[in-house]
């Protein structure tokens, strides 16, 4: 197994096309557990981590650009990003433990293509976009184009993700992001549910984003629930619509971590509880830190 | 912290027992230094690798090594053909089943059972070897739970085996390994004189002590069929026993170091890797050192039982326990020696009930071969009858403590298992809890409460030390139980007291099985009180000598010579007295070296009770729940190092509440485990618990020069009941089965709600 450290966008891609056995990995937190438990080595290693863009989170006037091989520990420690984006500061903040965070990237989390990932129902929520390196420069696709099946992306051999695109949130918007795990740390989302919500100056929901993450082979878009909260005021009612409609979106499985009968019941439960924090935080009720 | 004095006034007072010194291997603990199983590397030292079984249940029909062999930096390669056949030459069978454990023979019964080793220059070579190594299976059907091993018809594991203790003996075999019986009284008077009588099935799945330390060792055998073994483990007399049986050596030709240890809590009282190790490095030459993945520690070494337990008790309305008729199966793995005999014995010890059968049996099956557990046994059958207790109390309208100290076993009741108990402090644990602030507090809104007790008897055994006075006055402890829970701190506050010196004088070592006499294991919570107990005994002879010295010095008789506060004084005051610096520089002249070895069996081990009282915040739309306080009182005799015995307090609660909502073995249907990662075996992480208070109750051992109880396990026993008992009290669901986790929990609920 060699490894490689470019410095540049450019000697990385060339690197990737000069093998066909070659990997990209940033923190290598998923790399490494997974090489160690037998997963086939590859021939040739590229860390991202040199390549200054890669690491940078920058705020812009409009949007946000996340490198994506940055720790998340550089998101969830970042005051004004956590501000606006509370959700997916604290989905970042979920991933492991601190010393995991301290390593963990958005690009291996999402990259990694697990249906659990925890920052991407959060990214894909607030319309993150991804910069792809490709050997003939670059293409952007959304947040939600890249996996495709579990351990699966849309990446094509030899590309990477350079970095994300966020846009800062509308006014009376907030995100939110919940996870059902057996501990309180160090494990994987059972079921995982991200939301944002846009409200009008009257309370009545304008805009709804709401993912799934762990209940299907790829992070789940809940278009039935967001139909179901656009136009109305947050209510029992309505978010009981939106428990349904989560619930139905699910298509899981039966595994060690749970069951298809518990995943579908919890999925109801978190959306439900997302989107109330979420809409707390649009309507700046919300009482925790971080919010707005 | 509380601490609950027996008897406040006439109670000794001491300055070094009781004190919370500064642990003398804390240091070098956190700052790295400290030589666990893996760390010892030694000049052309080789790795091994173990190969094993990916079936549960398989004939071996043939095994090709010759390719491994054949790899560069292969030095060795081991089968059982290796290893003397055990059965051929007479052995006894628990010998043979042990032999077997180590590697197969001819079949393999559960998977992650080795078939072989390698030795080579690195552990990647190593591994590609075992991977090269050729095993021809025959796979056979498999049972995995108790319920599969006892069906009809069911496939045997050992062909053989008629189940003991049963008259008359059963004609044909089964994977019943044997049976033990309790009885006492008229059954089914018992029954008839009760108003409630409640029956109830429970299951448990097997658990992992989830040591972080992996097994580990180094083996250096010479060519003069000797070796050495560097290894963590919590007996390195008992595994040098071991290990030379499967060798067949005799044991004096191993010298086992024991290493600073990573965890055991009684799964490191047992052998794995050492004989393969001591083997792999006679056969090439070289030492070798093995060490396992976290997911061979959870295939191939001990977990406790998985279980099925159906329990049946009568109490009168006013509160009295008539009878209670238990029955339990244990599953032992791939091999007999399930912990049923110590759950039978635990089960009921709390209570004094006039008719009883408690009946367990040793079942076999397709799983790692258990080992002890904190406690073994009585944690499990605990959850069954602690369970059952509070739904008595329930139906009788009654307070869970009250009914408990209706019926507690005090001094003088004679023990479900047999012995008439001495002085023990039930009641006293009981007492602590309810009048606690925890108990008196109102349940939080939304909250549930639970209450559960447990026993254990604590051992004494073969202990072994010596105390030595330096030439500058200081002493040294030379021991030889491993230290897994703080004991060497609690040696050197036995010599303080002895002595009547400061702590920091005293260095305890633990030492190999070349250098000091015989040691049982570090288990059933013996050790500060054996070992403590041949200490005090050391110090005591020591300080005659020093007396006896003083008195040649002044040329007085002894009985004029008194050992006060680390120096001998004349009685009548005459003479400046003579510190123990002193006596030790003028030792060559008063009769050479200080020092006294000191050997026993020792009795006199005194029973431990706990009870436990937890709140419980139920999430009842995800079947999370949060432990929202939980308070342990637990009666340690006499708490030697108060931060220890707090800590083994707070430790076996901690196991417990991870064995209550989520620990559990989970098997595919081919018999393959489909959990052997920390991520889906899921022990408690600091986040999941609040401080667990401790209420340490004193009521000392008779047994004891300072009234010591041994205070390790006990705590793990009630934990599972008291959650399943705030979990009916929070939600008004009851479940049977462990791990009550969030999917059970929230089903339950389901089905409540539903009506
Ligand atoms: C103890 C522990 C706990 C964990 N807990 C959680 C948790 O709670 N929640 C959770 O979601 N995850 C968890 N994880 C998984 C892991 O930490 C996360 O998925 C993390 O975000 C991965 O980031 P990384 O930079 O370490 O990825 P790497 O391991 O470096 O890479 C992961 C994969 O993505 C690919 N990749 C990496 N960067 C790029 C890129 N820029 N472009 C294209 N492909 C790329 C790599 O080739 C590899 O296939 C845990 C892991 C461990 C070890």
């Amino acid at each position: 197994m060699d490894y490689l450290a470019p410095i540049t966008i450019e000697e990385a891609v060339g690197a990737l096309a000069s093998t066909s056995d070659s990997r990209v990995f940033a923190g290598a937190t998923d790399l490494i557990p997974q090489i160690r438990s037998g997963r086939p080595e590859p021939g040739l290693l590229v860390d991202l981590k040199r390549i200054d863009r890669l690491t940078a989170v920058t705020e812009g006037d409009t949007s946000w650009t996340i490198g994506a091989a940055a720790p998340t520990s550089g998101l969830t420690e970042n005051i004004a990003f956590s501000r606006q984006f509370p959700g997916l500061s604290e989905a970042a903040g979920l991933i492991g433990s601190d010393q995991i965070q301290n390593r963990s990237s958005l690009g291996g989390n999402l990259c990694n293509a697990s249906p659990a990932a925890d920052s991407v129902p959060a990214m894909i929520v607030n319309g993150a976009r991804a910069i792809i390196a490709t050997p003939d420069g670059t293409r952007t696709i959304t947040v939600d184009q890249v996996a495709t099946a579990p351990g699966h992306t849309s990446l094509e051999p030899g590309e990477f993700i350079v970095e994300f695109e966020v846009d800062k949130p509308p006014a009376r918007t907030g995100d939110a992001y919940l996870r059902m795990t057996p501990r309180t740390e160090m494990d994987i989302a059972v079921v995982g549910a991200g939301a944002r919500i846009t409200l009008d100056a009257d309370g009545n929901c304008t805009e709804a984003r709401i993912a799934l993450g762990a209940v299907a082979p790829t992070v789940r878009r809940v278009t039935d629930a967001e139909a179901a909260l656009i136009g109305h005021p947050i209510t029992d009612d309505t978010l009981s619509a939106v428990a349904a409609a989560a619930s139905a979106a699910c298509d899981p499985i039966d595994d060690k971590r749970g069951t298809i009968a518990y995943r579908k019941q919890v999925a109801g439960v978190l959306a439900k509880r997302v989107v109330k924090l979420a809409a707390e935080r649009a309507a700046g009720t919300a009482t925790e830190n971080g919010a707005h | 912290m509380t601490m609950i004095d027996e008897n406040p006034t006439g109670a000794p007072s001491y300055k070094w027992v009781g004190s919370r010194s500064i642990r003398p291997d804390g240091l070098d603990k956190v700052t790295g230094k400290a030589r666990f199983g893996a760390d010892l590397t030694l000049p052309g030292m080789l790795e091994g690798a173990v190969a094993r079984s990916p079936h549960a249940h398989a004939r071996i029909v043939s095994i090709d090594t010759s390719a491994a062999e054949a790899m560069p930096g292969v030095h060795a390669v081991i089968t059982a053909a290796d290893l003397p056949d055990l059965a051929e030459a007479g052995a006894k069978t628990d010998d043979v089943f042990m032999s077997e454990k180590i590697l197969a023979r001819g079949k393999v019964l559960w998977e992650g059972h080795p078939v072989a080793a390698v030795a080579a220059t690195s552990r990647e070579i190593a591994r590609a070897a075992v991977a090269a190594i050729e095993v021809v299976y025959e796979p056979l059907p498999h049972v995995l739970t108790v319920d599969e091993a006892l069906a009809d018809g069911a496939p045997l594991l050992h062909a053989e085996m008629i189940t003991r203790g049963v008259d008359p003996a059963p004609k044909t075999p089964s994977n019943a390994a044997s049976r033990v019986v309790h009885e006492r009284g008229d059954l089914d008077q018992g029954f008839a004189d009760a108003d409630v009588v409640l029956e109830r099935e429970y299951t448990t799945k097997p658990v992992h002590q989830g040591y972080i330390e992996p097994h580990a060792c180094v083996a250096d055998a010479g060519q003069d069929s000797r070796a050495n073994l560097f290894v963590s483990s919590q007996g390195h007399f008992s595994l040098r026993a071991m290990t030379a049986t499967t060798l067949g050596w005799p044991p004096s030709a191993l010298t086992v170091t024991a290493a600073e240890i990573g965890g055991g809590f009684g799964g490191k009282t047992t052998i794995y890797l050492e004989p393969l190790a001591v083997r792999l490095s006679s056969k090439a030459g070289r030492p070798v050192r093995l060490v396992m993945g976290r997911d061979e520690v959870f295939k191939a070494t001990g977990p406790t039982s998985g279980s099925r337990m159906k329990i049946k008790m009568g109490v009168t309305n006013d509160g009295k326990m008539t009878a209670a008729q238990v029955w339990m199966a244990f599953e032992a793995g791939a091999f007999p020696g399930s912990p049923v005999g110590a759950a039978s014995m635990t089960a009921i010890a709390c209570y004094d009930i006039p008719n009883f059968l408690v009946e367990g049996f040793d079942v076999v099956c397709n799983k790692p071969k258990v080992a002890a557990y904190r406690a073994p046994g009585a944690p499990i059958i605990a959850y069954g009858v602690e369970s059952i207790v509070d739904e008595l109390a329930r139906s009788i309208n009654m307070d869970p403590i009250d009914l408990r100290l209706a019926n507690a076993a005090v001094e003088g009741t004679q023990s479900s298992y047999g012995p008439v108990f001495p002085r023990i402090g039930f009641v006293e644990t009981l007492e602590a809890i309810r009048d606690s602030d925890h108990y008196r507090s109102p349940v939080p809104e939304g909250m549930g409460r639970g209450v559960a007790s447990g026993f254990w008897f604590n051992i004494g055994g073969n202990s072994t030390a010596t105390v030595h006075v330096n030439e500058d006055g200081n002493v040294n402890v030379i021991e030889g139980s491993p230290d897994i829970g703080g004991s060497r701190a609690s040696m050197a506050l036995f010599a303080a007291e002895e002595f009547g010196i400061s702590v920091d004088r005293i260095s305890v070592k633990i030492a190999d099985t070349q250098t000091i006499g015989f040691n049982d294991v570090t288990g059933g919570s013996r050790v500060t009180l054996a070992t403590g107990k041949v200490v005090i005994d050391c110090c005591r002879a020591i300080k005659e000598d020093l007396c006896r010295r003083a008195a040649k010095t002044w040329d007085c008789e002894i009985g004029d010579v008194e050992w006060v506060e680390g120096q001998a004084q004349h009685a009548s005051g005459t003479e400046t007295p003579l510190s123990l610096a002193e006596l030790a520089e003028t030792a060559p002249r008063t009769g050479g070296p200080i020092s006294v070895t000191k050997s026993d069996n020792v009795r006199g081990a005194g029973a431990a009770f706990t009870t436990q009282l937890v709140d419980l915040e139920v999430d009842e739309e995800t079947g999370v729940c949060r432990v929202a306080r939980y308070t342990t009182a637990q009666d340690a005799g006499k708490a030697i190092h108060p931060s220890y015995v707090e800590g083994q307090m707070q430790g076996g609660v901690a196991q417990g509440i991870g064995w209550a909502f989520n620990e559990e073995y989970i098997h595919n249907a081919d018999g393959t485990l489909d959990n052997a990662s920390f991520l889906d075996y899921r022990i408690p992480v600091a986040s999941d618990l609040p401080m667990i208070e401790t209420i340490v109750v004193e009521v000392p051992n008779p047994g004891h020069p300072y009234g010591v109880r041994g205070v390790g396990e006990a705590g793990i026993v009630p934990p599972m009941a008291a959650i399943g008992n705030a979990i009916e009290h929070g939600t008004g669901v009851r479940l049977n089965d462990l791990p009550m986790s969030p999917v059970r929990l929230l089903d339950a609920i389901n089905q409540r709600n539903d009506g």
